[in-house]
Parts: structure tokens; sequence; C-alpha cells
């Protein structure tokens, strides 16, 4: 008898769904491999503070977990963080929100993003994105059944979006945009007036506006404009705001959105069937950095601004030319000069010289040529890096 | 002055003009007048290093001295403080509120030393009330700085999002 293969209808159609399959990987596993063999390597690969969350932070949920705060929360979150973080709104920017009805506590910015879309995109409905942009919208937007469109920006317009190439690009499927300024990878933060020009888009095509805000406290020189302010605008805006950068919290997953009552109750469903709720431990340290981390937070921001300078200017020293980013903590230089697309620029980088960049296609094909260098790094290992770079870019240019 | 610079230094003072211009985008020439114009001024009072003697194995002993002092006419406490912060045992002298009025930090190669500061001159001068000397077990944190402190960093994941 011949040994005949015997193939499951299900095995025929592979284990993993198509939509899955259909995602890319993270694009610097390699880098990250190759990384923790190496002695003496700097990373500007990192996208998190190099601050410890501020002590009183700290303290205070290590406080909740020894006064016995260690079970579930209400599924929107404890109603004491969502008065903070409406307070804080109406501070900031002089929104109104109903902590009740409108607020939802969130695993980070991320789990609030992949809420977002899946509560707001029916099949095949389109979702405007300006690229280079954060890693997730796109598969985010794929795996809620829609579509991601990319609006891509050049770095002569400093990587900002012009509403006139959102405008261009929707259709009658166009449910969404999705923005995120300050901006991941490229540290570019739009002006009221510019993101003035999206709220226009917006209420004209009748789009709703997803606003991941999570760098909103990173602006240098420059005021962040909250999307959700804008006359008009709140009604149509999923602001995604969190404490992750801001107070130096990316371990503690907490994050917040906020919306109109109907999307919140979507959200809160999706939430309370897939997460439940945030840590409570958390909640309890958010609570505590929105009461009193205000002094914590602006030393933090006062601190990269004086590393922003030193890296930006340490490119353009070195011959790769780097725009001045006003947001979050990172630069965008052009590794163009070197001839090597950004992938190749950050392999050969890391092996020769052992500095780790991330490539800015990883970002959107918009990326190319760029690499993403976070300055939330120790000030001396950022000179390092800047000397190994400077005689690497020598080698190639 | 520019109050940006002296954050700065603070920080660490061996940052140089060059690094601090970066930093605050400023002309070099400018921060270096503005570091002199502070130092002359003693705003800026001096540049020190935290050492962390103990893990050399070096022996200092110190003591925190509370001190209370019957205040003189006219000069209040300066004076004795003065009598008393020119010792050079003595590291630090705080008028402070409360039970006592000067707290004096003193140091000394051995117990014995820092405790015979205390009662040959400390103890004798004419308007010292009283001491209550408590020697120093261990320095957890000094000038804001954790001495065993530094574990915290690295410990981020090398490459993320």
């Amino acid at each position: 008898m011949s040994a005949r293969k015997v193939v499951s209808p299900k095995r025929a159609r592979g284990i993993v769904s198509h939509r899955v399959a259909g995602i890319s990987p993270s694009g610097i596993r390699k880098f990250f491999d190759l990384l923790s063999t190496m002695q003496g390597a700097i990373s500007l690969g990192v996208g998190e503070p190099d601050f410890t969350t501020p002590w009183h932070i700290s303290e205070a949920g290590i406080y909740s977990l020894e006064k016995g705060y260690t079970m579930y929360t209400s599924n929107r979150g404890m109603l004491e963080l969502r008065q903070e973080v409406t307070r804080y709104l109406n501070v900031q920017y002089g929104l109104e929100y109903n902590p009740e009805t409108e607020i939802l506590i969130t695993v980070g910015v991320s789990e609030g993003l992949d809420l977002a879309l899946r509560s707001i995109i029916n099949p095949r409905d389109e979702v405007l994105c300006p690229e280079p942009s954060y890693v997730s919208y796109q598969p985010c937007t794929v795996l809620a059944g829609g579509v991601f469109v990319p609006v891509p920006t050049t770095v002569a317009n400093e990587f900002k979006v012009k509403a006139v190439d959102i405008e261009k690009r929707v259709t009658e499927r166009t449910k969404a945009i999705l923005i995120g300024y300050p901006n991941n990878p490229t540290g570019t933060v739009l002006s009221r007036k510019e993101i003035g020009g999206i709220a226009e888009v917006a209420k004209k095509h009748d789009l709703i506006v997803v606003s991941d805000e999570i760098y909103a406290r990173l602006v240098y020189g420059i005021e962040h404009t909250c999307v959700a302010s804008l006359p008009e605008m709140k009604e149509r805006t999923i602001l995604l705001g969190g404490f992750s950068k801001a107070y130096a919290m990316t371990g503690w997953r907490v994050g917040y959105a906020a919306a109109r009552p109907e999307i919140i109750e979507a959200m809160t469903k999706v939430h309370q069937y897939t997460m439940l709720c945030a840590p409570i431990m958390g909640q309890m340290a958010a609570i505590e950095a929105l009461k009193a981390g205000e002094d914590a937070c602006l030393e933090m921001v006062a601190d990269y601004d004086r590393r922003r300078r030193v890296m930006v200017k340490g490119f353009n020293d070195i011959g790769l030319a780097c725009f001045e980013p006003r947001g979050a903590f990172y630069c965008f230089p052009s590794v163009k000069l070197t001839g090597f697309s950004s992938n190749e620029f950050a392999e050969k980088l890391l092996v020769e010289e052992k500095v780790a960049v991330v490539p800015g296609s990883a970002f959107g094909e918009c990326g190319e040529g760029y690499v993403r260098c976070c300055y939330a790094t120790a000030l001396a290992d950022i000179e390092e890096a800047l000397r190994r770079m400077g005689r690497f870019v020598e080698r190639y240019r | 002055m520019n109050k940006e610079i002296l954050k700065i230094l603070e920080k660490d003072a061996r940052a140089t003009p060059q690094q601090i211009a970066t930093m605050t985008s400023l002309p070099v020439k400018e921060v270096e007048k503005s570091i002199e114009k502070a130092e002359k001024e003693r705003v800026i009072v001096k540049y020190k290093t935290i050492v962390n003697w103990e893990k050399l194995g070096e022996e200092e002993v110190q003591a925190l001295i509370e001190v209370k002092i019957q205040p003189q006419r006219n000069v209040g406490f300066d004076a004795i403080a003065e009598r008393i912060y020119r010792f050079p045992e003595v590291r630090s002298v705080y008028l402070v509120s409360g039970t006592y009025d000067l707290a004096v930090l003193v140091v000394g190669k051995t117990m014995h030393e820092a405790a015979a500061f205390v009662w040959q001159k400390l103890a004798t001068l004419e308007s010292v009330q009283g001491t209550v000397t408590h020697f120093l077990l261990k320095r957890y944190k000094e000038d804001g700085e954790i001495l065993d402190g530094g574990g915290e960093k690295g410990k981020r994941q090398p490459l993320t999002f």
C-alpha cells in the first residue's frame, strides 16, 4: 500500500487566517536579533522614554497594591481616572467631555486605536492616513476589515500632510482620517492651521478623525493642537491619548479614548469582550500622574529638548540632512547621500559601527531614504553614535 | 542670567560650553559669558564631584548634630553659626525650625575623631546649650543622587516602534 498524504480540508485552507497572513511582520526583527548578540552597541532605535516613571507615580501604583487594589475595574475604567482625564483635557484644550459617557480607559493608545477602528469600520471602508506613520495604523485598519489608504508626505514639507492631498483621495467609501501628530517616526508637528485644514476635509466629507495624540506633551517651541478642540470637531473626533510618553509610563499600559457617547459605547463593547479593563494599578498610577505629574512631565520635556538639539545639529554636521523635528523624541534624517536604501543603511551601520536605527521604510513607502533615530537616549550615547555615524557616512558618501 | 545653562550644569558640571551651546541653540561665546558671570557672582558656587568612598573601602564617619543655641543680641544665630561653619570638619550647617536650632554635619576619619570634635569644640562654645549627636550609618542618597542607583538603566528593549 502506498503512503498517501492525507490533507484535511481545514489544513488545506491553512491554519492562519488570510487576513492575518496578509499582514507583514515587523520589519525590525532581524535588527533586534543582531543587536541582542552585540557588545558595545548603541541603540537609537528605541521608541520609549529613557526615564523611569517619576517615583511619586510608581509609589501610587505600589500603594494601590498594598491597599488591595488587585481586582477588575469598571469596563470603562475607574470613574476617578475618567474624571481626571476629563479635567486634564479641559485644562489643556478647553474640551468638555462627560466622564460617565465620553471617556474610556484603554490598555494604552495601542488598544484604543484598535477599538476605534473596529468600532467604526465596515468591510472595505477606507481609512486615509498620512505616511510615514506609526507601524500599527495599517495592520489595525486591515484587521478591522478596512482598507488603508496612505497619503504620502515629503521632506520638502517637513512630512506635514496637506489637506488637499487627503481630500484628493476621498471616495464614497472613505470613513475616517487617521492621524498621529506629533508624529512617530518623523517628529513632525502640525500647526493649528494645518490641523484645521484636515478638520475642514473631515467636515466637508462627513468623515471621522481618529487622532493618536500620545506624543501631545512632547513638543518643543510649538503648541500642540488637539483636533477635537477645533470648532465642530469634538463630535467627529476619536481622541486617543495616554500616559506612556508624557509620564514615562510605557510599561503600565494605560491610555484613554475620548469621543461622543455612541462611539465610546461601541468601543466599550469591544473592550469589555476582549480586554475587560485596563490594569487597576496602572489606573491608580495614572490618577496620580494627572493630579501631580505636571512638573515631572515638563522637566522631562526640557531634557528631551536639549538632546533633540544635539542630535539635529549632529546629523546636519555629518551630512545627514535633518529637518528640525518639533515633537515626539525622534529625528528623521535622510541617508540618501550614502546611496543605500534605508534598510541597507540600518543593517550596514549596525554591523560596521554598532549603532541601531530604524529604517524609515518600516513606516511607509515614503519613509524610504530616511532612518528614525530616538534622542530619548543618554547624551553621551547620542554623541558617540553621532561620531560612529559620521565615520560611516564618510566611508560611503 | 540664563537659567537653562545653569540647569544643565547643575546636572552635569562637566558639560562643556560647546555642548551647552548645542543643547540650547545659543552661541558658544554667549554660553561662556553667561557661565563666567554666574561664577563671578557666585550663582555657581563651585563644581564638585560626589564620590562614593565606601566603594574604595575608605572609612569616613559622618555625624549629624542637633545643636541648641542661645541666640545673641543683634546677631541672632549668625555669629555662632559662623563660629561653627568655619571648622573644616563641618561639612554643612543649617538653621532649622523645631526643637533645636542648628543642624550640623560633621565629618571625621573615625568615630572618635568626630565625637571629639563635638565635645571639645562644639559643645564647649558659650552659647551652645546642648547637642545631640547622630552618627550616620549608611548613605543612600546625596545631593539628589542615589549612591547605589543606576540599576534602572538598560532595561528597555533595544529596539521598539
